[in-house]
Protein backbone atom coordinates (compact mmCIF):
# COMPACT_ATOMS: atom_id res chain seq x y z
CA UNK A 1 0.00 0.00 0.00
CA UNK A 2 3.10 2.27 1.08
CA UNK A 3 4.52 1.23 -2.77
CA UNK A 4 1.37 2.51 -4.29
CA UNK A 5 1.61 5.89 -2.59
CA UNK A 6 4.94 6.37 -3.39
CA UNK A 7 4.20 5.79 -6.90
CA UNK A 8 1.33 7.88 -7.26
CA UNK A 9 2.93 11.09 -4.75
CA UNK A 10 3.75 13.88 -6.76
CA UNK A 11 5.72 15.50 -4.06
CA UNK A 12 8.92 13.62 -4.08
CA UNK A 13 9.54 14.82 -0.55
CA UNK A 14 6.49 12.97 0.87
CA UNK A 15 7.86 10.17 -1.72
CA UNK A 16 11.25 9.65 0.21
CA UNK A 17 9.79 9.86 3.59
CA UNK A 18 6.89 7.18 2.43
CA UNK A 19 9.83 5.33 0.81
CA UNK A 20 12.00 5.57 3.85
CA UNK A 21 8.44 3.76 6.25
CA UNK A 22 8.48 1.16 3.67
CA UNK A 23 12.34 0.34 4.11
CA UNK A 24 11.69 0.31 8.10
CA UNK A 25 8.25 -1.83 7.50
CA UNK A 26 10.38 -4.69 5.55
CA UNK A 27 13.18 -4.02 8.12
CA UNK A 28 10.79 -5.32 10.63
CA UNK A 29 9.25 -8.02 8.35
CA UNK A 30 13.11 -9.32 8.24
CA UNK A 31 13.11 -8.71 12.05
CA UNK A 32 9.83 -11.09 12.41
CA UNK A 33 11.48 -13.51 9.73
CA UNK A 34 14.86 -13.78 12.68
CA UNK A 35 16.99 -12.22 10.19
CA UNK A 36 18.66 -9.89 12.39
CA UNK A 37 21.79 -9.48 9.53
CA UNK A 38 19.49 -8.24 7.21
CA UNK A 39 17.08 -6.15 8.95
CA UNK A 40 20.07 -4.09 10.43
CA UNK A 41 21.46 -3.77 7.04
CA UNK A 42 17.84 -2.39 5.87
CA UNK A 43 17.03 -0.25 8.57
CA UNK A 44 20.53 1.52 7.64
CA UNK A 45 20.94 1.49 4.52
CA UNK A 46 17.45 1.79 3.56
CA UNK A 47 15.82 3.61 5.75
CA UNK A 48 18.59 5.94 6.72
CA UNK A 49 21.40 6.38 3.99
CA UNK A 50 19.52 6.20 0.86
CA UNK A 51 16.56 8.26 2.14
CA UNK A 52 19.31 10.81 3.34
CA UNK A 53 20.66 10.37 -0.11
CA UNK A 54 17.59 11.11 -1.80
CA UNK A 55 17.06 14.14 -0.12
CA UNK A 56 20.54 15.31 -1.04
CA UNK A 57 19.88 14.78 -4.57
CA UNK A 58 16.33 16.58 -3.92
CA UNK A 59 18.07 19.88 -3.00
CA UNK A 60 19.27 20.16 -6.28
CA UNK A 61 15.75 19.49 -7.59
CA UNK A 62 12.47 21.11 -7.59
CA UNK A 63 9.77 19.66 -4.94
CA UNK A 64 7.14 18.77 -6.76
CA UNK A 65 6.97 15.71 -10.13
CA UNK A 66 6.10 17.01 -13.27
CA UNK A 67 2.56 15.51 -13.74
CA UNK A 68 2.77 13.54 -17.34
CA UNK A 69 -0.59 12.61 -18.80
CA UNK A 70 -0.11 10.43 -21.53
CA UNK A 71 0.04 6.85 -20.84
CA UNK A 72 3.37 5.13 -22.32
CA UNK A 73 2.26 1.96 -23.56
CA UNK A 74 5.24 0.42 -24.45
CA UNK A 75 6.37 0.86 -21.05
CA UNK A 76 3.20 -0.47 -19.44
CA UNK A 77 3.31 -3.59 -21.72
CA UNK A 78 6.69 -4.44 -20.46
CA UNK A 79 5.61 -4.00 -17.07
CA UNK A 80 2.70 -5.98 -17.19
CA UNK A 81 4.17 -9.13 -19.15
CA UNK A 82 7.37 -8.95 -16.96
CA UNK A 83 4.79 -8.61 -14.22
CA UNK A 84 2.66 -11.46 -14.97
CA UNK A 85 5.60 -13.87 -15.78
CA UNK A 86 7.25 -13.45 -12.26
CA UNK A 87 3.77 -14.31 -10.58
CA UNK A 88 3.37 -17.06 -13.10
CA UNK A 89 7.28 -17.92 -11.55
CA UNK A 90 6.00 -18.08 -7.88
CA UNK A 91 3.90 -21.26 -8.64
CA UNK A 92 7.13 -22.89 -9.32
CA UNK A 93 8.54 -21.81 -5.69
CA UNK A 94 8.54 -24.69 -3.29
CA UNK A 95 6.42 -23.88 -0.17
CA UNK A 96 6.99 -21.58 1.98
CA UNK A 97 9.10 -23.16 5.29
CA UNK A 98 9.14 -26.41 3.75
CA UNK A 99 12.13 -28.48 5.11
CA UNK A 100 12.73 -30.15 1.96
CA UNK A 101 13.55 -26.78 0.40
CA UNK A 102 16.79 -27.30 -2.28
CA UNK A 103 18.08 -24.19 -0.10
CA UNK A 104 17.82 -26.28 3.08
CA UNK A 105 19.65 -29.38 1.33
CA UNK A 106 22.01 -27.97 -0.51
CA UNK A 107 24.84 -26.00 1.71
CA UNK A 108 23.40 -24.87 4.90
CA UNK A 109 23.36 -28.04 6.98
CA UNK A 110 27.13 -27.86 6.10
CA UNK A 111 27.47 -24.45 7.72
CA UNK A 112 25.47 -25.30 10.64
CA UNK A 113 27.43 -28.39 11.52
CA UNK A 114 30.82 -27.02 10.83
CA UNK A 115 31.05 -23.15 11.42
CA UNK A 116 31.42 -23.41 15.14
CA UNK A 117 33.47 -26.53 15.13
CA UNK A 118 35.67 -24.33 12.11
CA UNK A 119 35.50 -21.06 13.37
CA UNK A 120 34.38 -21.08 17.02
CA UNK A 121 32.30 -18.13 16.17
CA UNK A 122 28.27 -18.26 16.64
CA UNK A 123 27.38 -15.82 14.22
CA UNK A 124 26.19 -17.95 10.94
CA UNK A 125 26.13 -14.96 8.60
CA UNK A 126 29.76 -13.42 9.54
CA UNK A 127 31.28 -16.61 9.37
CA UNK A 128 29.74 -17.61 5.70
CA UNK A 129 30.12 -13.76 4.67
CA UNK A 130 33.74 -13.22 6.00
CA UNK A 131 35.20 -16.74 5.50
CA UNK A 132 33.58 -19.33 3.14
CA UNK A 133 32.53 -16.69 0.93
CA UNK A 134 34.92 -14.06 1.37
CA UNK A 135 36.02 -14.09 -2.19
CA UNK A 136 32.05 -12.70 -2.69
CA UNK A 137 32.41 -10.30 0.15
CA UNK A 138 35.63 -9.08 -1.89
CA UNK A 139 33.92 -8.40 -5.05
CA UNK A 140 30.97 -6.50 -3.43
CA UNK A 141 33.91 -4.42 -1.50
CA UNK A 142 35.32 -3.28 -5.14
CA UNK A 143 31.81 -2.87 -6.51
CA UNK A 144 31.65 -0.27 -3.35
CA UNK A 145 35.01 1.49 -3.75
CA UNK A 146 34.54 1.60 -7.00
CA UNK A 147 30.84 3.16 -6.88
CA UNK A 148 32.07 5.97 -4.72
CA UNK A 149 35.33 6.52 -7.17
CA UNK A 150 32.70 6.68 -9.73
CA UNK A 151 30.77 9.25 -8.14
CA UNK A 152 34.23 11.61 -6.87
CA UNK A 153 35.00 11.64 -10.03
CA UNK A 154 31.35 12.59 -11.79
CA UNK A 155 30.90 15.18 -9.35
CA UNK A 156 34.41 16.75 -9.19
CA UNK A 157 33.62 18.48 -12.02
CA UNK A 158 32.44 21.84 -11.60
CA UNK A 159 29.16 22.67 -12.66
CA UNK A 160 29.38 24.62 -15.96
CA UNK A 161 28.45 27.80 -16.05
CA UNK A 162 24.71 28.23 -16.94
CA UNK A 163 22.54 31.46 -17.69
CA UNK A 164 19.48 30.23 -15.08
CA UNK A 165 19.02 27.30 -13.27
CA UNK A 166 17.65 25.34 -15.22
CA UNK A 167 14.61 22.87 -13.91
CA UNK A 168 16.08 19.63 -13.69
CA UNK A 169 13.92 16.63 -14.20
CA UNK A 170 12.82 15.34 -10.99
CA UNK A 171 14.16 11.54 -11.80
CA UNK A 172 17.59 13.06 -12.92
CA UNK A 173 20.47 12.03 -10.22
CA UNK A 174 23.10 14.93 -11.00
CA UNK A 175 22.51 18.06 -12.54
CA UNK A 176 23.93 18.12 -16.21
CA UNK A 177 27.60 18.32 -16.08
CA UNK B 1 19.11 23.96 11.64
CA UNK B 2 21.72 24.71 13.64
CA UNK B 3 20.13 26.96 15.86
CA UNK B 4 17.21 25.34 17.07
CA UNK B 5 18.44 23.76 20.44
CA UNK B 6 16.22 20.26 20.67
CA UNK B 7 18.39 19.43 17.60
CA UNK B 8 21.62 20.21 18.76
CA UNK B 9 21.20 18.97 22.32
CA UNK B 10 19.56 15.65 21.27
CA UNK B 11 22.30 15.75 18.59
CA UNK B 12 24.30 15.88 20.77
CA UNK B 13 23.82 12.74 22.74
CA UNK B 14 22.91 10.91 20.31
CA UNK B 15 26.24 10.93 17.81
CA UNK B 16 28.60 9.22 20.40
CA UNK B 17 25.42 6.66 20.44
CA UNK B 18 25.73 6.05 17.24
CA UNK B 19 29.23 6.20 16.70
CA UNK B 20 29.84 3.74 19.49
CA UNK B 21 27.16 1.37 18.21
CA UNK B 22 28.58 1.27 14.86
CA UNK B 23 32.12 0.20 16.54
CA UNK B 24 30.14 -2.26 18.24
CA UNK B 25 28.69 -3.84 15.58
CA UNK B 26 31.82 -3.65 13.51
CA UNK B 27 33.81 -5.81 16.22
CA UNK B 28 31.14 -7.45 18.09
CA UNK B 29 29.59 -8.99 14.36
CA UNK B 30 31.15 -12.66 14.91
CA UNK B 31 28.79 -12.69 17.94
CA UNK B 32 25.73 -10.80 17.41
CA UNK B 33 23.76 -9.76 14.11
CA UNK B 34 26.25 -7.26 12.41
CA UNK B 35 29.95 -7.19 10.58
CA UNK B 36 31.63 -4.73 8.57
CA UNK B 37 29.00 -2.99 5.94
CA UNK B 38 26.53 -2.68 8.28
CA UNK B 39 28.45 -0.78 10.86
CA UNK B 40 29.97 1.51 8.09
CA UNK B 41 26.45 2.48 6.83
CA UNK B 42 25.88 3.28 10.60
CA UNK B 43 28.80 4.98 11.28
CA UNK B 44 28.30 6.90 7.94
CA UNK B 45 24.82 7.88 9.35
CA UNK B 46 26.33 8.98 12.38
CA UNK B 47 28.85 11.10 10.58
CA UNK B 48 26.21 12.19 8.39
CA UNK B 49 23.74 13.85 11.45
CA UNK B 50 26.66 15.65 12.73
CA UNK B 51 26.74 17.26 9.08
CA UNK B 52 23.06 17.93 9.06
CA UNK B 53 23.04 19.74 12.46
CA UNK B 54 26.67 21.54 12.11
CA UNK B 55 27.16 21.89 9.17
CA UNK B 56 28.99 20.90 6.01
CA UNK B 57 31.95 22.61 6.89
CA UNK B 58 32.58 21.12 10.52
CA UNK B 59 31.92 17.51 9.56
CA UNK B 60 34.74 18.14 6.75
CA UNK B 61 36.82 19.61 9.47
CA UNK B 62 36.37 16.17 11.60
CA UNK B 63 36.92 13.82 8.43
CA UNK B 64 38.83 16.12 5.25
CA UNK B 65 37.54 14.27 1.96
CA UNK B 66 41.01 13.34 0.96
CA UNK B 67 41.15 11.33 4.51
CA UNK B 68 37.95 9.82 2.66
CA UNK B 69 39.53 8.73 -0.13
CA UNK B 70 42.48 7.44 1.38
CA UNK B 71 40.77 5.22 3.55
CA UNK B 72 37.97 4.21 1.04
CA UNK B 73 41.10 2.47 -0.84
CA UNK B 74 42.69 1.48 2.57
CA UNK B 75 39.71 -0.53 3.12
CA UNK B 76 39.92 -2.54 0.05
CA UNK B 77 43.73 -2.69 -0.07
CA UNK B 78 43.13 -4.72 3.79
CA UNK B 79 40.92 -6.83 2.47
CA UNK B 80 42.96 -7.99 -0.53
CA UNK B 81 46.23 -7.10 1.53
CA UNK B 82 44.87 -10.28 4.27
CA UNK B 83 43.85 -12.37 1.32
CA UNK B 84 47.46 -12.19 -0.41
CA UNK B 85 48.63 -12.28 2.56
CA UNK B 86 47.09 -16.23 3.08
CA UNK B 87 49.20 -16.90 -0.06
CA UNK B 88 52.34 -15.75 0.74
CA UNK B 89 51.83 -17.97 3.82
CA UNK B 90 50.91 -21.03 1.63
CA UNK B 91 47.22 -21.06 1.48
CA UNK B 92 44.86 -19.83 -1.23
CA UNK B 93 43.69 -16.16 -2.03
CA UNK B 94 41.63 -14.82 1.26
CA UNK B 95 42.46 -18.87 2.70
CA UNK B 96 42.91 -17.78 6.89
CA UNK B 97 44.00 -20.37 7.69
CA UNK B 98 48.19 -20.34 7.14
CA UNK B 99 47.85 -17.09 9.52
CA UNK B 100 47.81 -18.94 12.27
CA UNK B 101 49.27 -22.23 11.74
CA UNK B 102 48.78 -23.57 15.58
CA UNK B 103 44.96 -22.38 16.38
CA UNK B 104 42.88 -22.71 13.58
CA UNK B 105 40.15 -21.32 15.05
CA UNK B 106 42.01 -18.02 16.21
CA UNK B 107 42.87 -17.99 12.55
CA UNK B 108 39.44 -17.92 11.04
CA UNK B 109 38.43 -15.13 14.11
CA UNK B 110 41.39 -13.35 13.38
CA UNK B 111 40.70 -13.02 9.37
CA UNK B 112 37.47 -11.98 9.81
CA UNK B 113 37.71 -9.46 11.99
CA UNK B 114 40.47 -7.96 9.81
CA UNK B 115 38.27 -8.17 6.44
CA UNK B 116 35.40 -7.51 7.94
CA UNK B 117 37.39 -3.91 9.49
CA UNK B 118 38.69 -3.40 6.07
CA UNK B 119 34.46 -3.87 4.66
CA UNK B 120 33.30 -1.28 7.31
CA UNK B 121 36.40 0.91 6.39
CA UNK B 122 35.32 1.60 2.63
CA UNK B 123 31.70 1.42 3.01
CA UNK B 124 31.73 4.25 5.92
CA UNK B 125 34.07 6.59 3.82
CA UNK B 126 31.81 5.78 0.60
CA UNK B 127 28.89 6.36 2.24
CA UNK B 128 30.46 9.92 3.69
CA UNK B 129 31.77 10.48 0.22
CA UNK B 130 28.99 10.15 -2.06
CA UNK B 131 27.08 12.18 0.42
CA UNK B 132 29.86 15.08 0.71
CA UNK B 133 29.72 15.35 -3.20
CA UNK B 134 26.02 15.71 -3.56
CA UNK B 135 25.75 17.74 -0.50
CA UNK B 136 29.29 20.06 -1.73
CA UNK B 137 27.41 20.37 -5.09
CA UNK B 138 24.67 22.80 -4.03
CA UNK B 139 26.76 25.79 -2.71
CA UNK B 140 29.26 25.15 -6.15
CA UNK B 141 25.83 25.79 -8.28
CA UNK B 142 25.03 28.68 -6.39
CA UNK B 143 28.03 30.38 -6.76
CA UNK B 144 29.32 29.85 -9.80
CA UNK B 145 24.91 30.84 -10.99
CA UNK B 146 25.60 34.47 -10.08
CA UNK B 147 21.96 34.90 -10.09
CA UNK B 148 19.78 34.39 -7.49
CA UNK B 149 17.01 33.05 -7.91
CA UNK B 150 13.79 35.02 -6.86
CA UNK B 151 11.92 32.06 -5.66
CA UNK B 152 12.28 30.71 -2.04
CA UNK B 153 13.08 26.95 -2.03
CA UNK B 154 10.66 25.05 -1.33
CA UNK B 155 11.75 22.32 1.10
CA UNK B 156 14.47 24.54 3.74
CA UNK B 157 13.90 22.08 6.79
CA UNK B 158 16.66 19.96 6.03
CA UNK B 159 18.98 21.71 3.47
CA UNK B 160 22.80 21.79 4.42
CA UNK B 161 24.29 24.10 5.37
CA UNK B 162 27.84 24.42 4.43
CA UNK B 163 29.69 27.52 6.34
CA UNK B 164 29.60 29.71 3.12
CA UNK B 165 25.75 30.62 2.55
CA UNK B 166 25.64 33.55 3.54
CA UNK B 167 23.75 34.60 0.96
CA UNK B 168 21.44 31.94 1.53
CA UNK B 169 20.49 32.62 4.67
CA UNK B 170 19.98 37.02 3.79
CA UNK B 171 17.86 35.59 0.76
CA UNK B 172 15.98 33.13 2.78
CA UNK B 173 15.45 34.33 6.48
CA UNK B 174 12.77 31.36 7.23
CA UNK B 175 15.58 28.92 7.20
CA UNK B 176 16.13 29.06 11.13
CA UNK B 177 13.14 27.62 12.69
Amino acid sequence: MIAVAVTRMRDLFAAAMLFAIYSLLSAALFVLLDAGDVALTEAAVGAGISTILVLAVLTLTRRYEHSVHRVNWPALAVVSVTGLCLLWAVSDLPDFGDPNNPVHTHLAPYFINNVYSDMGIPNMVAAVLASYRSVDTFGEVIVIFVAGLAVYTLLSVPPPRRPRRKENDAKREEPPA
Amino acid sequence: MRNNGILRIVARFLIPLILLFALYIQFHGEYSPGGGFQAGVVFAAGWILFVLIYGLEAGLKVIPQRAMVVVMACGALLYAFIGILGVMLGGHFLDFAPLLPNAPKGAQQAGIILVEFGVGMTVATVVMLIFTMFAGRKSQIHLIDGIPDSEPMPYPDYRQHDGNNDRDTHRQPEVHD
